[in-house]
């Protein structure tokens, strides 16, 4: 009989290519935290085709909306999104890293504005994408420590 | 940003082509002689300056109140956020609002970096950045421009040597993106602590110059056309004894100048402390107090763009 390490979803999202060593940020930034009433498995440094290492992540009974699908490629570029739907493979994309970053970041700058309280969503625009740099769009400030910003 | 500025925002020098800068200094040009008392304009007669100044200013405030008052416009404000709705805890973003219905144009200084962005964004009224905290500050780059052209007869192809603090300084990281929009030629006398960061020099390497760096002004000064001043701060430096031996190896006498070019001209955007000795103001080559007097016709010219009067 064949073991597996983790079991297949019956519903959800199976976060794959997820860069080695960032999936416990990826769960962070979608906000999975103990209080979760489905099950998450974590799968870190797993050998991918392509000979390098990467991470998974498999959320049960959980669809990522388009403001948790840009937080991952913020932070993790290369990550697949497979959507899993009665144990089939409803949907399947690789993330896309915005040209525009608006409410889902703070600018790394203390000085900056958008951290005093004010009424706005911080703004960013990509600088450089490998590595990626995020630009302020208010202090001119460039973040390139991305997972530590996101909210 | 291009063509006309009427209703525009001043934030950031980066915001503008050389061409709108040529522009611009080319109204304050014809804006000096109102500017120095010598001629009378009503051009902004009944229109109204918000000026707030979330911190202390001297040179920037006062010369926006006159540049407004030789218009024939009005200034209302304050200096200091004290007595202010802004004591009680108010958001910048309410502050904004509140002004911009009382006023036509809003000169704004504050001390987090964004904020003159963040008023852009509240105002339907013009605002014009008077410095936002380590941030940028539009109008001193343009007087200093207006300074050189004026004084030298153009900016290309001067060798401009900035020295100081050039760490830390706004002035001089908004002056050098313009100087080298100009082609200036250009050299950072600095303390290793306090060079210029690395992502100001790889901006004037991808306009194609060659910035030279040093940390001895007698290396370069017999080669300058203008040398920038800028102040060293005590608190960079945890041990004042540092301080002051910094502090001394960059203070501009009259015996150094006499190593200069006759026709060299220093620029300092005040307030001085010890950066230059007193005995060098009646020189052929201070114009610091020129410079301070230009923030008057540059900001007339502003002010006179912004609210659409002239081209």
């Amino acid at each position: 009989m064949k073991e597996f390490k983790v079991t297949p979803i019956r519903n959800g999202t199976v976060i794959d290519h997820i860069d080695v060593g960032m999936s416990l940020k990826v769960l962070r930034i979608i906000g999975v935290r103990g209080d979760v009433s489905s099950t998450v498995s974590v799968l870190m440094h797993v050998p991918s085709k392509k000979g390098a290492w990467k991470d998974i992540v498999k959320i049960e009974d959980r669809e990522l909306d388009p403001k948790e699908l840009d937080k991952v490629a913020l932070i993790s570029p290369d990550a697949t999104i497979n959507i899993i739907r009665d144990y089939n493979v409803a949907e399947k994309f690789v993330v896309q890293v915005p040209e525009r970053v608006k409410g889902i970041m703070r600018c790394s700058n203390p000085s900056c504005i958008t951290n005093k309280n004010e009424p706005v969503e911080p703004e960013f625009v990509v600088e450089t994408k490998k590595p990626l740099a995020l630009k302020c769009t208010y202090c001119d400030r460039l973040t390139t420590d991305i997972a530590e910003n996101i909210v | 940003m291009s063509g006309s500025l009427k209703g525009l925002d001043i934030v950031s020098i980066r915001d503008f082509s050389r061409e709108q800068i040529e522009q611009i200094l080319n109204v304050a040009d014809k804006m000096v002689p109102v500017a120095k008392g010598e001629g009378k304009s009503t051009e902004l007669e009944g229109k109204v300056l918000g000026s707030l100044f979330y911190e202390p200013s001297t040179r920037t405030r006062l010369s926006f109140e006159a540049a407004m008052a030789r218009l024939g416009g009005r200034t209302l404000g304050f200096d200091e956020p004290k007595g202010s709705s802004v004591a009680k805890g108010e958001t910048l973003a309410d502050t904004i609002r509140m002004v911009d219905a009382y006023s036509d144009v809003i000169v704004l200084r504050h001390p987090q970096e964004g904020a003159a962005r963040l008023a852009g964004h509240f105002a339907e009224k013009p605002v014009i950045n008077a410095g936002d905290g380590a941030g940028q500050h539009p109008t001193q780059t343009l007087l200093d421009l207006f300074t050189i052209r004026n004084e030298k007869g153009g900016i290309d192809g001067n060798h401009v040597v900035i020295v100081g603090d050039l760490k830390y300084g706004r002035t001089v990281h908004s002056l050098t993106e313009a100087l080298s929009m100009f082609g200036a030629k250009l050299t950072f006398v600095a303390p290793p602590t306090l060079q210029m960061p690395k992502e100001h020099i790889r901006h004037i390497e991808s306009k194609g110059l060659k910035p030279r760096i040093s940390s001895s002004l007698d290396e370069v000064i017999g080669d300058a056309d203008v040398l920038y001043v800028t102040r060293i701060q005590k608190e960079r430096f945890p041990d004042p004894a540092e301080y002051q031996k910094v502090a001394g190896a960059f203070t501009i006498n009259r015996t150094m100048l006499r190593e200069a070019k006759k026709d060299l001209i220093v620029m300092h955007p005040l307030p001085r402390v010890n950066e230059i000795d007193p005995d060098v103001d009646d020189t052929e080559h201070a114009r610091y107090f020129v410079q301070a007097f230009n923030g008057v016709p540059v900001r007339m010219a502003l002010l006179s763009m912004v609210l659409g009067g002239m081209e």
